[in-house]
């Protein structure tokens, strides 16, 4: 069991909840997920290891709510327990010093770019962090950010907060101020694509780190599947980080859709019976 | 099977001249061999309960007559681990249900799994006096090894094995497959301190995630489960060796010797046009959200696809167990595409014969070369490809030649692929010294099981390939017996 001893709201639908895992926080690295089942009935859903701490033997993750398992996770308190945590997984993230580096976030995004931001920065990187969201209420982590960063610009689709626009208004605006030596971009599977198509333009070397529907996370299934490069891979053990100019979105987007029906009447469901 | 004195030892026991006595061989042989008991099959068809009911006592002593006690015993000989076959066997004719559980337990860790899933057709039963001599059905040695274990089981009276004094070494097993619990079994008795990692949250490998209820009941693997707890076992779920903690990390936790049974559950896919659209997917997946997950139960979170029309690829146990699982889900027309015909398939021939009573469809000899998604990318269709057998290959089964211009299109709602898997990748990329072959599986020295690396041994699956439970638990008990050699040596020298 996995103890829950810190938990603050980002916005009405990102929720920070810091546990106890011990093992974990020692082995983790920038880009490691973890695989987590909340209760005896729950799914096993893949979220990004924030940030860790050794000594106090916790790791902190950043879950947006978007259906049953997310909301079930949002509802807990400090002092309730996770039944599984399993991990950390994945490939760590490739840290060097690159030089400048681009790193653009997307909504919850923004929580896994987080740890590798914080990577880059210590390995000498000039780091220029986008981050975007709809609106203001979802913009998070900004000073966290900022701590690892050399500049942040924030870029909100109604323009509340930061620039209005999209994120790669904002990498674009980068891009054509300075040399960019690598790109990471973290976000919704649409806002990578558009963002990955934006830093093929100017050939600059980017990753994204995918975010398909997942089972058991260690190669066994092949539910998380992938073309890159006309290749099939398992994001959990080949990734989650892949060359973003060789990625089929079309199909991961399509993929990631594989049980909406399911997924919108179980959510529906589980929001009827929060009501009563 | 080397040692035949043992054998003979107790062949020439009193009691066991006596019975032989009781009834002449001819007798014996002109018996009938007894049918299992079995669910109805269309019953069976809609729900999830075990398939095969067992053997009455009355059933069991029966068939325990026609065993002919025989001076070479040649059914020991196809029997992977060398269980001592009549041993056990006339240990039921004389009633000592009790006795014959023992005998099995001193070579099968695992005897009520074991005589649930082992492919006995191919190794005790084919190697049975009555089939090769006689020409005969065989012995029901499957059956009533079954019979033995689960009394032992209902009757409340199981034997805890006695385990040596807890010596304080600390061994880890890396898996909780049938490989990994055998391991854990031998080492504990030694008097080892013993810790079984597993990186699901549940414990039993490919017993739980994989074979279904209506094969091997949960319950059974759990009972075995619980008696290794009792005997000092420790389990440690969602741990990954290699990831939650390195080798190195469990070295200066001061464990002192490692056994690897970490299993072949890489699946493997076919590589063609259309296979990642919705509604595809691995054997593991299909039976892991099944089984491991309950997600055709909807108190359970986790989605599976339900579908009219089910295809399964391929012609193994898992392909069957995905077959059969679709078929309880409500499947309309759940259907078996393999690529060579029915005497060529790997599967126990029970489950093929079981899923044919199930009304399976069966279309060999055909092979899917493409599939065809929707606009919402979910497969609506494939295309396959009729095949015929030519020259035996390198496995001996006759290869599959595709016949050209035979292809045509078949509507599905779902597929599963099950066309084999590899070997887990996690602990060999994460060890560097790791010998390892080209299909990587973990090199071993065969009578130890010990690696290229001194302190970790392994066996099952991930030494194998996809292989047997049988032949996971024999390499379990040998790799125990490996390590308990090497740790002996080792204090020895210090
Ligand atoms: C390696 C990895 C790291 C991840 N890290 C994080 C993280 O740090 N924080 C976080 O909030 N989420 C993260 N995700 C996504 C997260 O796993 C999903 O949001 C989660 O599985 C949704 O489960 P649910 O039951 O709440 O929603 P579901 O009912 O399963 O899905 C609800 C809606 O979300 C969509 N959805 C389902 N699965 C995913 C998915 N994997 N990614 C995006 N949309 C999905 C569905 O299409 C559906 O519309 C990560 C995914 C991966 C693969
Ligand atoms: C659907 C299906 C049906 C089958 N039917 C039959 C049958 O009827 N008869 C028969 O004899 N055989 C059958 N088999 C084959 C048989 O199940 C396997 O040969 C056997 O289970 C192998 O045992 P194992 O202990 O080597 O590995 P597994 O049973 O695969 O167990 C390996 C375990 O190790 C865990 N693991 C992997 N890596 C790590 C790590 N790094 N750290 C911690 N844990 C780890 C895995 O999660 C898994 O639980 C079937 C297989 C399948 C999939
Ligand atoms: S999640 Fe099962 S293989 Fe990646």
């Amino acid at each position: 069991m996995y103890k829950i001893i810190e938990k603050e709201f980002f916005s009405e639908k990102v929720v920070k909840l810091v546990l106890e895992a011990a093992d974990i926080a020692k082995s983790r690295k920038a880009g490691h997920f973890v695989i987590v089942r909340v209760d005896e009935k729950g799914e096993r859903i893949p979220l990004t290891i924030a940030d860790s701490d050794i000594e106090r033997g916790t790791i902190t993750l950043v879950i947006q709510v978007v259906g049953v398992t997310s909301a079930k996770l949002a509802n807990l308190n400090v002092g309730d327990e996770i039944l599984d945590v399993v991990g950390p997984l994945g490939k760590a993230t490739h840290i060097e010093n690159f030089g400048t580096v681009l790193a653009a976030g997307g909504g919850v995004g923004v929580a896994p770019l987080y740890p590798i931001v914080k990577a880059l920065k210590e390995a000498g990187n000039r780091v220029i962090t986008v981050l975007a969201a709809r609106t203001k209420d979802l913009i998070i982590l900004e000073d966290e950010m900022r701590k690892y960063s050399d500049e942040v610009i924030v870029m909100t689709d109604d323009g509340s907060y930061g620039k209005k626009g999209l994120v790669t208004m904002g990498m674009e605006e980068v891009i054509e101020r300075e040399k960019v030596d690598f790109s990471m971009i973290i976000g919704p599977a649409i806002m990578m694509k558009f963002g990955a198509l934006t830093t093929k333009k100017y050939n600059i070397p980017t990753e994204v780190s995918l975010n398909t529907i997942m089972v058991d996370g260690t190669g066994m299934c092949g539910a998380c599947r992938v073309s890159v490069g006309g290749k099939t891979q398992f994001v959990c053990v080949d990734g989650p980080e892949f060359d973003a100019h060789q990625v089929d979105f079309d199909e991961m987007l399509m993929r990631l859709n594989a049980y909406k029906k399911e997924e919108t009447e179980a959510y529906e469901k589980y929001l009827a019976l929060q009501q009563a | 099977m080397e040692d035949l004195s043992y054998y003979k030892e107790k062949r020439s026991e009193d009691w066991r001249v006596e019975l032989r006595k009781t009834k002449k061989a001819k007798e014996r042989t002109l018996m009938e061999r007894i049918s299992m008991l079995e669910q109805d099959a269309v019953e069976r068809s809609q729900n999830i309960e075990e398939v095969n009911l067992g053997l009455t006592e009355e059933m069991a002593l029966v068939e325990a007559q026609r065993c002919l006690d025989c001076a070479n015993p040649t059914c020991i000989t196809g029997c992977p681990v060398g269980i001592n076959i009549p041993g056990f066997i006339k240990k039921i004719e004389v009633k000592d249900f009790l006795g014959a559980a023992e005998v099995l337990k001193d070579t099968n860790t695992l005897p009520a799994v074991c005589g649930r899933v082992c492919p006995q057709e191919k190794q005790c039963e084919n190697s049975c006096f009555y089939t090769v001599q006689l020409k005969k059905p065989p012995v029901a040695i499957g059956y009533l090894e079954r019979f033995a274990a689960d009394y032992e089981r209902n009757s409340g009276k199981m034997a805890i094995p006695k385990v040596a004094t807890n010596n304080g070494i600390k061994v880890a097993i890396i898996g909780s497959g049938p490989a990994g619990l055998a391991a854990s079994a031998d080492l504990v008795k030694f008097g080892y301190d013993v810790t079984v990692f597993e990186a699901l949250h549940e414990i039993g490998g490919v017993l739980k995630y994989g074979i279904p209820e209506f094969r091997l009941p949960n319950e059974i693997v759990d009972v075995e489960i619980e008696n290794l707890r009792k005997m000092g076992v420790k389990f440690r779920t969602n741990f990954i060796v290699g990831k939650t903690a390195s080798f190195d990390d469990l070295r200066a936790q001061g464990y002192q010797a490692f056994f690897v049974g970490s299993g072949a559950g890489l699946p493997r896919f076919m590589n063609i046009p259309g296979e990642n659209s919705i509604g595809i997917f691995s054997s593991n997946e299909y039976l892991t959200r099944v089984n491991l997950m309950k997600a055709a139960d909807n108190n359970y979170d986790t989605p599976v696809s339900f579908g009219d029309t089910i295809a399964v690829i391929g012609g193994g146990n898992t392909a069957m167990d995905s077959v059969r699982t679709a078929k309880r889900l409500g499947a309309k027309r759940a259907v078996i595409i393999y690529r060579r015909s029915i005497e060529e398939m790997p599967a126990r021939v029970e489950e093929v014969k079981h899923a044919q009573e199930e009304g399976i469809e069966f279309m060999n000899l055909h092979n899917p070369v493409e599939y065809i998604a929707d606009q919402d990318g979910h497969v609506k269709q494939m295309r396959l490809q009729k095949m015929k057998l030519g020259e035996p290959d390198a496995s001996g089964r006759r290869r599959p030649i595709p016949i050209d211009g035979s292809e045509f299109l078949m509507d599905v709602d779902a597929v599963v692929v099950s066309v084999g898997v590899s070997p887990n990748p996690l602990i060999p990329s994460s060890l560097k010294d790791l010998e390892t072959t080209k299909w990587g599986t973990i090199v071993v020295n065969q009578d130890t099981m010990q690696s290229s690396v001194k302190d970790i041994f392994a066996g099952g699956d991930i030494v194998r390939g996809g292989a047997t439970v049988i032949l996971a638990m024999g390499d379990g008990r040998k790799a125990a017996a490996g390590i308990h050699d090497y740790l002996m040596e080792k204090v020895k020298k210090n």
